[in-house]
């Protein structure tokens, strides 16, 4: 087994009401960068887990996701990254 | 008639419910610690309000894995009653009993204050003793109660009844400012599919008595002693 750095996006879903987005958007705004058109803010998660292979830790870190670190009611993710942690 | 409160690490009505139902509605009442796998003969469950697990991940997420939940999502699904206030209808939610996500005010503040809301079903085990269309005073504490779920749900929900309870005006109406925290269709409570589980965001426990400013809340546990005309 190898251990894997995985790192997550979770977004709100794309349409629905994003009111901590908007918030920064018009804080941004406000401090003069007129040109942001839109913002989301979510989470961003680290995981450090064991398996065999890249494809097997991303497998596994989906499932996470599907049970517990996103709500599949409003919540999108994506897989940012996937690395090899390498021992010091 | 048993009642079983959950208490989770950061339940903080748990004590409110417990003297709703044993002062004010005149039943039994029993702890249970989410560590437990026994809800002692409970004939009817609620899931309190508070911040279990202090609202990390998203408010309910964690203390929907706790070890009693495995029994409580089997008490829902034999059609036993079970009520979840505030967090305790997040936590509800994030298990899957009730449809739907309750998402950050869009406010994005946390609103503490009485509201006015509509019943608009009153074939529940939580609503039997209320008219349809009565309007009940009851406060509010949170920060995360926009109730939100995608067309689909929300056709459902509209269509089979289980919209339980709306946020409105002193005059019964469904207007943007009786809304407290941005909820799709005012929406303030819902019931699951057999109506058997019901979550709402106001506080019915913390208005069963005239010093607490309203005794309305006290029609949800009463309606326990009623037979549901479904």
């Amino acid at each position: 087994m190898t251990r894997f750095r995985v790192s997550v996006h979770i977004v709100p879903r794309q349409g629905l009401l994003d009111p901590q987005g908007k918030a920064v958007s018009d804080a941004l705004h406000a401090l003069g960068f007129h040109a942001v058109a839109d913002v989301h803010v979510g989470r961003h998660l680290v995981i450090e887990t064991e398996a065999q292979d890249a494809p097997a830790a991303e497998a596994s870190v989906r499932v996470m996701c599907e049970r517990l670190l996103a709500n599949p009611v409003t919540e999108d993710f994506e897989i940012a990254q996937c690395v090899e942690v390498v021992a010091a | 008639m048993k009642i079983g409160i959950v208490r989770f690490p950061g339940s903080n009505c748990d004590d409110d419910a417990f003297r709703a139902v044993v002062d004010y509605l005149g039943e039994q009442a029993v702890m249970l610690w989410h560590k437990d796998h026994d809800l002692q003969g409970s004939d009817v469950i609620i899931l309190p309000g508070g911040f279990s697990y202090g609202d990390y991940l998203r408010a309910g997420a964690i203390a929907r894995f706790s070890p009693i939940m495995r029994e409580v999502v089997a008490h829902a699904e034999r059609g036993a009653p079970l009520l979840g206030i505030c967090n305790g209808f997040q936590i509800a939610c994030e298990a899957g009993l009730l449809p739907g996500a309750l998402l950050r005010n869009d406010s994005l503040q946390f609103r503490s204050l009485p509201v006015i809301v509509k019943v608009e079903q009153t074939a529940t085990r939580f609503t039997a003793a209320a008219e349809e269309g009565q309007l009940l005073t009851i406060p509010i504490a949170h920060g995360d109660g926009r109730f939100t779920a995608d067309e689909e749900t929300i056709a459902r929900l509209e269509g089979e009844g289980q919209v339980v309870f709306r946020y409105t005006n002193a005059a019964g109406e469904c207007t943007a400012d009786a809304n407290p925290n941005g909820s799709m269709r005012n929406i303030a409570g819902v019931a699951n599919a057999t109506r058997n589980v019901v979550g709402l965001m106001p506080h019915p426990e913390r208005a069963v008595d005239p010093l607490l400013g309203s005794r309305d809340g006290l029609v949800v546990f009463e309606s326990l002693l009623v037979a549901v005309h479904a």
